[in-house]
């Protein structure tokens, strides 16, 4: 189909776990594939060595700056991509390879571990160890209504993304102590539980209707605060739910 | 009236035709007995409520599979359950692939952000079955219902029989048959902070939504919003579960809630237009806005 967008999968360091999640849409990525997206980059589903022009890179993980090919290989993909998706923790927050400080074999040299945001601008997050096939779901069909819908479903798209673009904006730094700065500290928590069921790996709590972060054990993948409904809640969208809900159903029917 | 009650297919007042249900709930019984219906009709296999917890009046995020279950947790607690935390866990350890869950209106809005953006709770946006929301004006954390009970209406909370805020106080029933009317001038300071940006008086994003304004004692208002919502109450009426009369027949009406509804996002919306005015040359965060 001439109407399909580009997209491409760039894989910095990460577990490829972005990736089983995006392939974990099991029927649904076929009919994305089908109708929506051609897949024009991936180490593991497409044979093509170089990074080609496209409109949409999927990033998953994080870039190890004394890897001289992982930062050619992401600065390229700014050069080559309109839109450039962080996928996952490690792409948007560094996630578990913050805590890398090298030693291990064969390379013990490669010891930093950098957000792909802190090396070129990222214009959209999906946050999430691994981020949910839903999402990743989602923000595929918005991409392709953003380039290729009719002028309504475009605004719908952009007022979608924007929430996850301003999360790029935001920064490259999470942590479970985000539930502090920004909601508690703020003033905003209102203990519904959104953060704790987000957190991966357990390290969430509610005590007395309040967050308590495990902060050794949280990994910094940012899920609990973008979950939380407090970090954003775009009226125009969400009021919208049903009608949302129906037209990705439809998309990938 | 315009969008403070959200969207609506239709407003009626009910309550349920279980007279078990009704011995310990708060208004109608509604949620209880909505839930009940949809539990033996397999339209959920469990439901997230407010169960109890060792506490008394602590309520806890409990998931309910049998009737009995439900039974427990009938009533208002007026502090926080964190309900949302189990929707990923309900799926999991509890194995629902169908989750009923209630909550408040910022509950609801948890819960379809969590579908619309599902960041960490993956499979969860699609077994979302029947999400009923609570009206809702604030909430307390636990240990503001401890000083109103024990130290403003000098009451054991053990002793209590039931708590409610209606026609303008906040009423403590004990055990032995004693009333204590606190006014909510006395309330107001101990509400949660994070309540006052709350811009949703009604569940506005709830598949029903239900509460005991508008509508006479013991019975309870009841929105039916969205489809799903839609399809499960007719059948529950079809099935006998409810008594309803029209909601324009009743006193005082969809007109105090209308009113009430008002009074909360006007009052929580010049909260949140001050927050951007909060220092000097400093704001407070605007969720409404952006994440940053």
């Amino acid at each position: 189909m001439a109407d399909k967008i580009k997209v491409g999968h760039v894989h910095m360091s990460g577990c490829t776990g972005c990736l089983v999640s995006l392939a974990d849409n099991y029927g649904g990525l076929l009919t994305i594939l089908d109708k929506y997206v051609d897949l024009v980059y991936g180490l593991t589903l497409a044979d093509v060595r170089h990074i080609p022009k496209m409109d949409v890179a999927l990033v998953e993980g994080s870039v190890c700056i004394q890897d001289r090919i992982s930062v050619e290989e992401i600065r390229e993909t700014r050069e080559k991509a309109a839109v450039v998706v962080a996928v996952g923790g490690c792409a948007s927050y560094g996630n578990i390879t913050r805590f890398g400080r090298g030693g291990q074999p064969n390379q013990p040299q490669h010891e930093s571990y950098l957000p792909v945001g802190d090396l070129i601008k990222v214009d959209v997050y999906i946050p999430g160890c691994a981020p949910t096939p839903q999402l990743i779901r989602n923000v595929c069909v918005m991409a392709y209504l953003l380039l290729k819908g009719n002028k309504e479903q475009q605004e719908l798209a952009k007022k979608y993304l924007t929430p996850l673009m301003q999360l790029a904006d935001r920064g490259t730094e999470a942590c479970g102590c985000d539930l502090m700065y920004d909601i508690i500290n703020q003033g905003l928590c209102m203990g519904c539980g959104s953060c704790a069921s987000a957190c991966p790996v357990r390290a969430i709590t509610h005590e007395y209707g309040k967050p308590n972060v495990n902060r050794e054990m949280c990994i910094k993948c940012g899920a609990c605060y973008a979950q939380c409904p407090r970090s954003f809640f775009n009226f125009d969208v969400m009021n919208e739910f049903e009608g949302i809900m129906e037209l990705i159903d439809g998309a990938l029917a | 009236m315009g969008t403070e009650l959200g969207k609506y297919k239709l407003c009626v007042s009910a309550r349920s035709a279980d007279k078990e249900i009704l011995k310990k709930a708060q208004d109608g019984g509604i949620v209880t007995q909505l839930f009940k219906y949809a539990l033996e009709e397999g339209i959920i296999d469990g439901a997230i409520v407010a169960g109890p917890s060792d506490e008394p009046w602590r309520p806890r995020p409990f998931v309910a599979t049998t009737v009995d279950e439900l039974m427990l947790s009938r009533g208002t607690r007026y502090n926080i359950s964190p309900n949302v935390s189990f929707i990923k866990e309900a799926t999991r350890s509890y194995g629902l692939d169908r989750i009923g869950i209630v909550g408040t209106p910022c509950q609801m809005q948890a819960i379809r952000k969590a579908q619309l953006y599902p960041v960490g709770v993956r499979d969860v946006p699609d077994k979302i079955a029947l999400a009923v929301g609570i009206i809702c004006m604030e909430n307390f954390p636990y240990q503001s219902i401890v000083q109103l009970v024990e130290d403003h209406a000098a009451m054991k909370l053990e002793s209590v029989k039931k708590m409610e805020i209606g026609k303008g106080k906040f009423w403590v029933y004990g055990e032995r048959g004693q009333v204590v009317q606190l006014p909510l001038k006395v309330t107001h300071k101990y509400e949660q902070p994070g309540c006052h940006v709350c811009l949703d008086y009604v569940a506005n994003l709830a598949d029903v939504s239900t509460g005991s304004v508008g509508s006479p004692d013991g019975w309870s208002t009841v929105f039916v919003r969205t489809k799903k919502g839609d399809d499960i109450w007719s059948k529950a009426i079809a099935a006998g579960c409810f008594e309803t009369k029209p909601i324009e027949q009743v006193k005082p009406g969809l007109e105090l809630v209308s009113k009430l509804a008002n009074e909360k996002i006007t009052k929580n919306q010049k909260t949140v237009e001050g927050r951007a005015k909060f220092g000097v040359d400093k704001a407070l965060r605007n969720p409404y806005i952006s994440p940053k």
